[in-house]
């Protein structure tokens, strides 16, 4: 059961990061996580005062605040043409839709949990992350970093031009994948995303240039086994490392083919 | 049927019909009708300290700090409860579960067994006393593994004071619950004879009910200072009686009721939680509630039993099947809660299915406690372990002989008119199993569905077939009982110790008392079920509703009728004989006097002698079995291992239903569990024994995506013995997903996996080992 | 404790709370006792309300974060929900009604939404509410017999 001893909806980001500086303050998501632990929180930070809760789009990127949710994320228009539909691929099996109302950009991609299909998704474009204090970094960057008492405030999406595909691996329609895998070929350079290891995502770019020249069926095989001999793997209650090693084989291959043949 | 039956059927108005159930709109618009809805929000907050090992000794408690935290009225401890040892099996008296509980036991036996109670005024201050508590355990080797229980050195309940009120076999000394054999025949010489021998064991897990409300008990002290039990319960009688001996008063001190119930499924046949209030009010005064959390369902609740089926089958090269041998191993955990009763469904209601060429049968099985959470009463009760087990040695016979598996069960099936040996030499009286197959070929076009298809990208389809059955009651034991009395103004009150959990008995039964009467279903105003206003009733469990207390709404009636016609004898100054009821009227045949309804109701009232209302009690000393054959196809990703559920088609001979629609909901529920079972639901254990799948987080049920498209379908029978022709429905339709789905998944990959759950990691790894 | 103003089914509230106090508690110590809980780990669809018409878990958010805003039950929606439902009952697929307020709360925000769904998008916007009895098959049934008598279509009531 949750325990909160003060609740506030900070006016500035400012007095929502000096509240956060002490150890015992949460800086509120979505709260679906929050609410099954147990520990005990000083100050719960709520920052949907600050119009961080709308996506933006110009000519040359998205602007996603941090209180976005993923129901937002799974219906817009202009990420999904970007993405050929990925966008919506990627979060439409999460739970339902009243989690995905509530669910936030910036509460998911703050936990960083190793099952996250937007991290996933989110490595898989040239995703920046806009911190309070921190400035602007690469997502690849921040998942790396470790937890400190910033603030999330917006996610930048430049579009670069590109061929996408999302594919998860769920024992059942609405559980945490067992596997989950973005691929992107962004001007010419391809890369896939494997999250749910079950750890963090991680990123692998075609370094070796296994689908230079095209992505055919035999080349996404090839690049599906050189990302599985890449990929650490683990096992929990929902599969085992060499389950998920076979999975990335499958899920890679199948991610390349299918962003190779989205037409641009 | 007859054409007598056939006719009865023609002529039917409330029975037979679509009728909405009776609460529905209450429970659809949100209406306030469940236990926590109904009690008082200012009880005191009854909360569980639960030991965290699965086999310790409580050395100290100290609960001093605990109860000095504000608002914290009570900590209660092994010291402070009854020593008088109980089983929360709602059973028959004499109950076959041996007494093996206390309250609360310094010996606890699982990760989750009960080690304080804490009564307080919020939430918060119990949860507070819940972590103030200091417990110093022994801790004790502990018994994890059913296989290695019996005669384990480590004994789950090493007590002098262990007491089985029934001769089930059992001994605690060997971790035994109950242990038995039965069969017909020399099985050892007949499977030497057999052509072909099939020797395969099968294991199905502890999956668990969770129907959507957890189990919550309200007690108070009544206006008479009785205590006051408002739970969510199929069995209100069984748990007056297990309160009484548990708690130490007698049972004229104890009212029980139920209210609306959030779903059961077998799980609330157990007094899962009702002591622990009990117990507070009955030391504090002052009413309390135990509400259960999704956790505490399922890692302290009443789960199925993990069984091991081993089956020798023999067949003829023809496909007879001639000789069944079967083996069960039941895991019952901690307490022995349905354990000696359960098993035995896992032979005598699968074998049954194959009387038509059986030579002869062994049924054997041994009940073992271990340290896993107490398991229960489940839907299908040990006969869908033993029929997925059954059923699918049943298809690989067929795979091995090269034949189709659904003529290889016309070939062997029970039909009409068998005497079925291996089910107490019950005759099958009303048996539609061959229609029900055949039926089901077609609907669901068997012939196209069955051969292998190759879809491309590593996906195929194929198809499986499983039948099934169970019982309609327990024989000679189950009683169920209705009270029907007259109002004034011509309708009725329907009162029943039966337990409506949503599956619709109380329409069901009004549908029937108003056919009998005569009358609208609206006519008929249902309660129940409550120990000081319900005639006794078993409760709802075993199938047995429809069956038993529907037979007994019968007679209650007729007894009724002819209490209307005495009256209005009276008022006609002539014979009892002489009246017909004629529903709303009635008339004396040989002047056509009439007199309504409504006046024989205000005469009741005014100078009568003959009371207005009729009660009746039924037992039956058979349990007519309905039959089932369930068809699935599915889509199988060879490269993920994912199972997709295209159709699962059913048909089901439950007698004559008496509410289609309702009949119809049952099996697609039953027919939805049994898919989770068989592809979702999990359960694993950590070292302590305890379910990893311990939230709906874990545990997987499966949700609307997860279970392609349904069709359900009728043949009838007539049931001599059941009203209006009627046997169960509510069990059966959770047997034949397990069974069907590993067959399709065999036709898919070529391999038999031999235990539920299949996951996905199961069948892809099993074919990269293949490749 | 803290002040808190909202709508509550068309009517404004003032209320002290606990500023961990969750929604579903609020709303059922505040005679919203349509609202159920079934699992603790956001899971289960039995809590949905709709916040400024919107479906969410009520066992998931603060009470205090609906200061401001509209929140509605099944309480305040028994009308529009009286126009379908009975066509559930039609089908029995009320069983044991536990999950009803929710199942019904979120079909209301699909209807809202999307007031001709197909059954595949009925099917994907309600897969967040679990039901063990129904086998959720009668509720679809019940919801396209709703449509189609919208419609002037066959009624299947």
């Amino acid at each position: 059961m949750i325990q909160i001893q003060t609740y506030v909806q900070a006016q500035t980001l400012e007095e929502a990061w000096q509240l956060n500086q002490k150890r015992s303050a949460r800086i509120l998501g979505g709260m679906l996580w929050l609410k099954m632990e147990s520990l005990p929180v000083s100050t719960a930070i709520d920052l949907c005062r600050l119009g961080l809760d709308a996506i933006e789009e110009t000519e040359e990127q998205f602007t996603l605040g941090a209180m976005v949710t993923l129901r937002q994320i799974e219906q817009h228009a202009g990420l999904n043409a970007y993405t050929q539909g990925a966008a919506a691929r990627a979060v439409q099996d999460i739970v339902g839709v009243q989690f995905r109302n509530m669910a936030t950009l910036g509460g998911s991609l703050w936990s960083r949990f190793g099952f996250s299909d937007l991290l996933t998704w989110m490595l898989s474009m040239d995703t920046w992350v806009q911190l309070y204090r921190g400035g602007l970094v690469p997502l690849e960057q921040f998942a790396a970093m470790p937890y400190d008492r910033d603030l999330l405030v917006r996610v930048i999406v430049y579009k670069r031009p590109g061929r996408f595909a999302y594919q998860a691996m769920r024992n059942q329609r609405t559980d945490i994948p067992v596997l989950n895998c973005a691929f992107s070929q962004m001007e010419g350079v391809c890369r896939a995303v494997v999250g749910a290891r079950p750890g963090k995502a991680i990123v692998l770019r075609d370094e070796a240039g296994l689908l230079a020249g095209g992505i055919t069926p035999e080349r996404a095989r090839a690049f599906a086994q050189w990302a599985a001999e890449r990929t650490p793997t683990g096992s929990n209650s929902r599969g085992s490392a060499a389950y998920r090693t076979h999975l990335v084989k499958v899920l890679v291959r199948r991610a390349a083919e299918e962003a190779g043949g989205n037409a641009l | 049927m007859t054409e007598k039956q056939r006719q009865e059927r023609a002529g039917l108005r409330t029975v037979n019909q679509a009728v909405p159930k009776k609460d529905a709109m209450q429970l659809l618009l949100g209406k306030p009708v469940y236990t926590d809805d109904i009690t008082p929000r200012d009880a005191l907050v009854v909360k569980i300290l639960r030991s965290p090992h699965a086999n310790a000794i409580v050395e100290e408690i100290d609960a001093t700090i605990a109860r000095k935290i504000p608002g914290v009225v009570a900590v209660y401890t092994w010291q402070d409860v009854p020593q008088t040892r109980f089983t929360i099996a709602g059973q028959t008296y004499p109950e076959p579960s041996p007494y093996d509980r206390l309250i609360l036991d310094r010996h606890v036996r699982f990760a989750g067994d009960a080690v304080a109670i804490i009564a307080a005024e919020d939430e918060k201050a119990a949860l507070r006393a819940m972590k103030a508590v200091k417990v110093r355990y022994r801790v004790l080797e502990a018994v994890l593994d059913m296989h290695t229980a019996k005669d384990n050195p480590v004994l789950v309940h090493p007590e002098e004071d262990w007491y089985p009120s029934c001769p089930v076999g059992g001994d605690n000394r060997r971790n035994l619950v109950a242990s038995g054999a039965s069969g017909d025949g020399d099985v050892d010489a007949v499977l030497a004879r057999c052509d072909i021998v099939l020797d395969r064991t099968y294991h199905t897990k502890a999956f668990n009910q969770a129907m959507m409300e957890t189990f919550r008990t309200y007690t108070e002290l009544d206006r008479y200072g009785r205590l006051h039990v408002i739970s969510s319960t199929q069995i209100v009688f069984h748990v007056r009686r297990i309160l009484s001996r548990a708690l130490g008063i007698p049972k004229s001190r104890i009212r029980v009721e139920k209210p609306r119930i959030g779903g059961g499924f077998g799980a609330k046949q157990t007094a899962v939680c009702e002591v622990y209030p009990a117990f507070v009010t009955l030391q504090t005064g002052r009413p309390a509630k135990l509400i259960y959390t999704r956790e505490e369902a399922q890692t302290a609740g009443s789960p199925r039993h993990e069984m091991e089926v081993r089956i020798r089958l023999g067949a003829g090269s023809d496909g007879r099947i001639r000789a069944i041998d079967l083996y069960t191993l039941s895991n019952t955990g901690a307490y022995s809660e349905h354990g000696p009763t359960t098993v035995g469904l896992s032979g005598h209601k699968a074998i049954p299915l194959y009387t038509g060429n059986l030579e002869a049968y062994r049924f054997g099985y041994d009940v073992v406690y271990t340290n896993h959470q107490s398991a229960g009463a489940y839907r299908g009760y040990g006969a869908t372990q033993g029929i997925y087990a059954l059923e699918t040695i049943v298809n690989e016979l067929a795979e091995r002989l090269h034949m189709d598996p659904t003529r290889l069960r016309d070939l062997n099936m029970v039909r009409e008119g068998m005497q079925m040996t291996s089910y107490y030499n019950e005759m099958a009286n009303a048996c539609a199993l061959d229609r029900c197959m055949e039926h089901c070929r077609q609907i669901f076009h068997w012939d196209e569905k069955y051969p292998v298809r190759d879809m491309g990208n590593g996906k195929v389809r194929a198809a499986g077939v499983a039948m099934a059955m169970q019982g309609s009651c327990i024989s000679n034991v189950d009683v169920g009982s209705a009270t029907i009395k007259l109002s004034e103004d011509g309708t009725y009150n329907l009162i029943i110790g039966a337990a409506d959990m949503g599956t619709g008995c109380d329409t069901i039964l009004a549908q029937m008392a108003a056919e009998c009467m005569d009358c609208g279903v609206e006519d008929v105003a249902v309660f129940g079920a409550d120990t000081d206003a319900s005639p006794y009733d078993s409760g709802s469990y075993a199938s047995s509703t429809t069956y038993i207390t529907g037979k007994a709404v019968e007679q209650a009636c007729a007894e009724l009728k002819r209490k209307i016609c005495a009256i209005a004898a009276g008022m006609l100054g002539c014979a009892p004989e002489e009246i017909v009821f004629e529903g709303r009227q009635v008339r004396r045949a040989s002047t056509g006097e009439t007199v309504t309804l409504e006046q024989i109701g205000y005469k009741s009232q005014v100078s009568n002698n003959i009371a207005a209302e009729a009660t009746a009690s039924h037992s039956s000393p058979v349990s007519p079995p309905p039959y089932m054959v369930g068809m699935v196809e599915i889509e199988l990703d060879k490269e993920t291992g994912q199972v997709t559920v295209l159709d699962y088609m059913a048909v089901v001979d439950c007698g004559i239903p008496i509410n289609p629609a309702l009949a119809r909901i049952q099996t697609e529920g039953g027919i939805v569990q049994g898919i989770g079972h068989t592809l979702t639901e999990n359960v694993q254990y950590d070292h302590n024994g305890r379910p990893i799948e311990s939230s709906f987080f874990q545990y997987r049920l499966p949700t609307r995506l997860d279970m392609g498209r349904l069709r359900v379908e009728f043949e009838h029978s007539y049931e001599p013995t059941g009203p209006f022709g009627a046997k169960s429905i509510g069990e059966i339709v959770i047997n034949t997903p397990a069974p069907a789905l590993t067959h399709a998944i065999y036709r898919a990959t070529g391999v038999w996996h031999r235990e539920i759950p299949i996951t996905p990691e199961q069948i892809a790894l099993s074919l990269e080992k293949d490749a | 404790m803290m002040e808190l103003k909202l709508t509550l089914n068309g009517k404004p509230l003032a209320a002290s709370v606990e500023p961990d106090c969750l929604l579903i508690d609020f709303l059922r110590a505040h005679g919203c006792l349509s609202v159920k809980r079934g699992c603790e780990t956001s899971g289960c669809g039995l809590c949905t309300v709709l916040v400024d018409g919107r479906p969410v878990l009520s066992c998931s958010m603060l009470a205090a974060r609906a200061a401001g805003h509209s929140v509605q039950t099944l309480e305040g929606l028994q009308d529009e929900a009286a126009g379908f439902v009975r066509f559930i009952a039609s089908q029995g697929a009320d069983q044991c009604g536990f999950c009803n307020p929710g199942f019904v709360m979120n079909t209301i925000a699909l209807l809202r939404e999307n007031p001709d769904p197909t059954d595949d998008e009925i099917r994907a916007y309600l897969a967040g509410n679990l039901c063990r009895c129904s086998g959720y098959d009668g509720q679809l049934r019940g919801i396209r017999a709703y449509l189609d008598s919208r419609k002037g279509g066959p009624a299947h009531d």
